[in-house]
Order: C-alpha cells, then sequence, then structure tokens
C-alpha cells in the first residue's frame, strides 16, 4: 500500500501562532477553576468529616452527584442549561471555570479527606492534651501534615482538569482545542494541528509534573 | 497503706466514676483520689482499663456516670469541650506510647508550640524554657532535628519536654516506655524518675516493675475495670491481699 500522505512539519509549525492564544484560555479555565475547587474541596472534605450527621450528608451528595456524573455534561447544563432558569446567558469562560471548579472539587474533597483521615489519631491527641483547642490542633498540626500527604493526588487532579478544559470546545470558549479546531477547518491539516495541540497539553502537564515533584521533595526534606 | 486524704487536698478526684463502651463495662465504679506531689502507678492486664482510666482524666476519654474533678475543675459525664475541659488539659501534661511527636516540626518547636500559642507566650520565652527542659532531659544537643531523626528513647524525652514546657501541676504517663527498645527503657525511666524526685504529681501506667517499685507511692492494680487492690509498693508486691493481684504478679514477675 502506498501513502500520499505524509507528516508535513511545516504545517506543524504554521499552526503555532494561531493555537498559542489558546493556551492563556486553557490555563485561566484550568487554574481559575481549580482554585475554587481547591476550596470547594476543602469545604466538602472537612464536611464529609464532620461529628455532624447531616453535614456529612451533605458532602456526601455533593461528591456523589458531581464526581458521578460525567464534566461534560456538567458544562453543558451550566452554559445551555442554567441561561434558562437565571433568564439571562452565562459568559463561557465563567462557565468552563464553573465547570471544573464544581468537577475537582469533588474529588479534591474526598482527597482532603482522605489526607486528614490519613494523620494517625495520636497526632490530635497529643495537641489536645497540650491545651491546644481543636481548631489549633487542626490549624497547627493536623492540616499540615495532611497537606503534605495530599500533593501527589491533588497534582493528578491538577493534570486531569487541565485535559479537561479540552472539551470546552462544545461551547466555544476559544481554548487550545478550540483553536486547532477553527485553524483545521480553513487548512484541512487535522494530523498536522492535532499533533501540536497535544504537544502542548503535554507541555503544560509536563511543567505542573515537575514543579510538583520539587514541592513534594522540599516538603520531605522538611521532615 | 493508701494515703488518708481529705477531698480539699485532692489533685485528681474520681467518684463511682463508670465507663461503658458499648455492652463492655471499661471502668466500673472507680473511687480515686491523687494528693500533689505523690507518685502512683497503675498496673494490671492489658485491656483491664488502666490506660481509659488516665485518659479519663484530661478527657481523651469520656465517662458515663460519676464524677471527676481536677485540681478544682469539675468534668461532667459525656462532657463534650466544655471551659473545664479546656482547663484541665492546660494543666495537665501526658505522655503516650507512642512519643506522639510532630513530625513536621523541629524538636524545639514541637516544645515551643503549647506554650506559645495556648499560654500566649512571647517566642523568645518559649524557647528559653523549651532549651532549659532540653538540657533537663539531656538532649540539647538535638534541638534543631525533626522527631524522625531522633532514636525512640530520645523521642519519648523530647515527648517528656514538650508536656513539661506547659509547666504542668500533673503529668500522665501511658505506657511510656512500652515501645522503646530494651536499650532506651532506662534513659526514659531515669528523666521519670528525676521529675518525681522533683515533686511533680505523677498517675503512670507502666509494665516496668522495678521501675514501679522504686518511685511509687502507692500502687493500683486493676482488673476487669475495676480497682481490685492499692497500696503501698512493698504492700502490693510483697504481701498482695487480692487474687487477681497475685496471679497477675505471678505472671509478670516471673521473667
Amino acid at each position: 500500500m502506498d501513502f500520499d500522505f505524509q507528516f508535513d512539519w511545516s504545517a506543524a509549525f504554521a499552526s503555532i501562532p494561531y493555537l498559542l492564544p489558546g493556551i492563556p484560555w486553557t490555563l485561566l479555565i484550568s487554574f481559575g477553576g481549580l482554585a475554587f475547587g481547591f476550596f470547594i474541596g476543602i469545604f466538602f472534605g472537612l464536611l464529609r468529616i464532620s461529628p455532624i450527621r447531616w453535614l456529612r450528608w451533605l458532602a456526601v451528595c455533593y461528591i456523589e452527584i458531581f464526581r458521578g456524573t460525567p464534566i461534560l455534561v456538567q458544562v453543558l447544563f451550566i452554559f445551555y442549561g442554567l441561561p434558562q432558569l437565571l433568564g439571562s446567558p452565562i459568559n463561557a469562560l465563567v462557565a468552563g471555570i464553573a465547570a471544573i471548579a464544581v468537577n475537582s472539587g469533588a474529588y479534591i474533597s474526598e482527597i482532603v479527606r482522605g489526607g486528614v483521615q490519613s494523620i494517625e489519631r495520636g497526632q490530635r491527641e497529643a495537641s489536645l492534651s497540650l491545651g491546644l483547642s481543636r481548631v489549633q490542633a487542626f490549624r497547627y498540626v493536623i492540616w499540615p501534615q495532611a497537606f503534605r500527604r495530599m500533593i501527589p493526588p491533588l497534582g493528578n487532579q491538577g493534570i486531569i482538569s487541565i485535559k479537561d478544559t479540552s472539551l470546552f470546545s462544545v461551547i466555544g470558549v476559544g481554548e487550545l482545542v478550540r483553536q486547532g479546531q477553527i485553524y483545521i477547518a480553513a487548512t484541512f491539516t487535522a494530523l498536522e494541528v492535532y499533533f501540536m495541540v497535544a504537544l502542548m497539553y503535554l507541555v503544560i502537564t509536563w511543567t505542573l509534573s515537575i514543579l510538583l515533584r520539587q514541592l513534594e521533595r522540599r516538603g520531605i526534606a522538611g521532615q | 497503706m493508701t494515703p488518708t486524704t481529705s477531698p480539699e487536698s485532692s489533685i485528681v478526684r474520681m467518684q463511682k466514676l463508670n465507663k461503658h463502651f458499648g455492652s463492655l463495662h471499661v471502668l466500673n465504679n472507680i473511687d480515686l483520689d491523687i494528693v500533689p506531689g505523690e507518685v502512683v502507678v497503675i498496673i494490671g492486664a492489658s485491656g483491664s482499663g488502666k490506660s481509659t482510666l488516665i485518659r479519663c482524666i484530661n478527657g481523651l476519654e469520656e465517662f458515663q456516670s460519676g464524677t471527676l474533678s481536677v485540681d478544682g475543675n469539675i468534668l461532667k459525664p459525656d462532657g463534650k469541650s466544655s471551659k473545664a475541659l479546656q482547663t484541665i488539659r492546660t494543666e495537665v501534661g501526658m505522655v503516650f506510647q507512642q512519643f506522639n511527636l510532630f513530625p513536621h516540626l523541629s524538636v524545639i518547636d514541637n516544645i515551643t508550640l503549647a506554650p506559645m500559642k495556648v499560654r500566649g507566650w512571647r517566642r523568645d520565652d518559649a524557647l528559653a524554657t523549651a532549651r532549659r527542659l532540653l538540657e533537663r532531659v539531656g538532649i540539647a544537643d538535638q534541638a534543631d532535628k525533626y522527631p524522625g531523626q531522633l532514636s525512640g528513647g530520645q523521642q519519648q524525652r523530647v515527648a517528656l519536654a514538650r508536656a513539661l514546657a506547659m509547666e504542668p501541676r500533673l503529668m500522665l504517663f501511658d505506657e511510656p516506655t512500652s515501645a522503646l527498645d530494651p536499650e532506651m527503657i532506662g534513659e526514659v525511666l531515669d528523666a521519670m524518675r528525676e521529675l518525681a524526685k522533683e515533686g511533680m504529681t505523677m498517675v503512670i501506667v507502666t509494665h516496668e516493675m522495678g521501675f514501679a517499685r522504686e518511685v511509687a507511692d502507692r500502687i493500683i492494680f486493676i482488673h476487669k475495670g475495676e480497682i481490685a487492690e492499692q497500696g503501698t509498693p512493698e504492700a502490693l508486691f510483697s504481701a498482695p491481699q487480692n487474687d487477681h493481684t497475685r496471679s497477675f504478679l505471678a505472671r509478670v514477675l516471673k521473667h
């Protein structure tokens, strides 16, 4: 068999200037969403281990709903569905950030819960026996140790959420995939352009991996 | 001989204290008075309730009925974090079997944390006290290390210094040497012996019978959640009255 199609490097490089403007959007949606998701995760993660039963239930409901439905459906619901309820359209960027926030928030809740529960009982008991209040025990003893253990799974979640933003091309926000699709529609160079798009995701996620590894190493060195 | 105490003079006073754990009656009508300066050693088989008993004193365990007062602060049954409990915990120090040092803090920060956050001491004062205590337990040179870099014996001495930094009126020890390698037990017992000599009120759960005999003013033998027998080390070790005490001592003193 004879392939008359070859990978055209010049076409790949030519697409770069058109793809680059998508990167800030991808980063903005990812890290914007993750920043909110982190606080949502701390909030529901702590509710999840609250001594008060109905607060735990509330957290379980939130986690099950947003972990158990596809993020694509979530963003479509927010972008197309919610405006019908609110009576006014929602900005695509806001919808994207919100979707990442509520989705990563559900997973981060479980990461927070796992991290906090992984700290030995004795740490809390020693803190309380020294006269620290429960809040002080959490703030100065439990949380710093739990957070250190949370770094690897948080990094995982960060990388997953960055890749999830690629789905948001469907609501027309000009992130990496969307930029690629627009460019391909004009040039018919799907092979080269999606290759470059993939490469750009890889650069972003790899950079994050390296940063996290350094953060982790610093954490371990501190002990 | 049990020291005769008037209620006013005792630092710990338990009356008819009961604790249930599901259907298990962990502590059964415990009456206990401890006077300032007294060193009380609690012995008994594992599962007898001796650890639970001292953990009630600083509220790490709740109880279901009876009264407990520590230095005049009254702890109610099933009492959640009341003001009295908070006061008790600042006045009562505790050393745990597993040390429970804070692994993310250096030795010196382990010791200064509570004085600064609970007592509101200035950092300089807390540091000076911490250094003095480390000197006293013989590990002044380890101040800037992390707990993970120390031996078990050194960690337990840091834990002791950490508790003492709060200037407690009473010290609780929950099997402080049980997790240690044999060659490190001596250094921890030495530090505790010093403390006893200085007049600290101490309640100690331990399996170190030689140590108990030497430092205790009173030995309490717990059997199935009840105080089966108590008395001076001399009386209890040489002429135990209770059958359970006799069989327990026969088992632990054999080797």
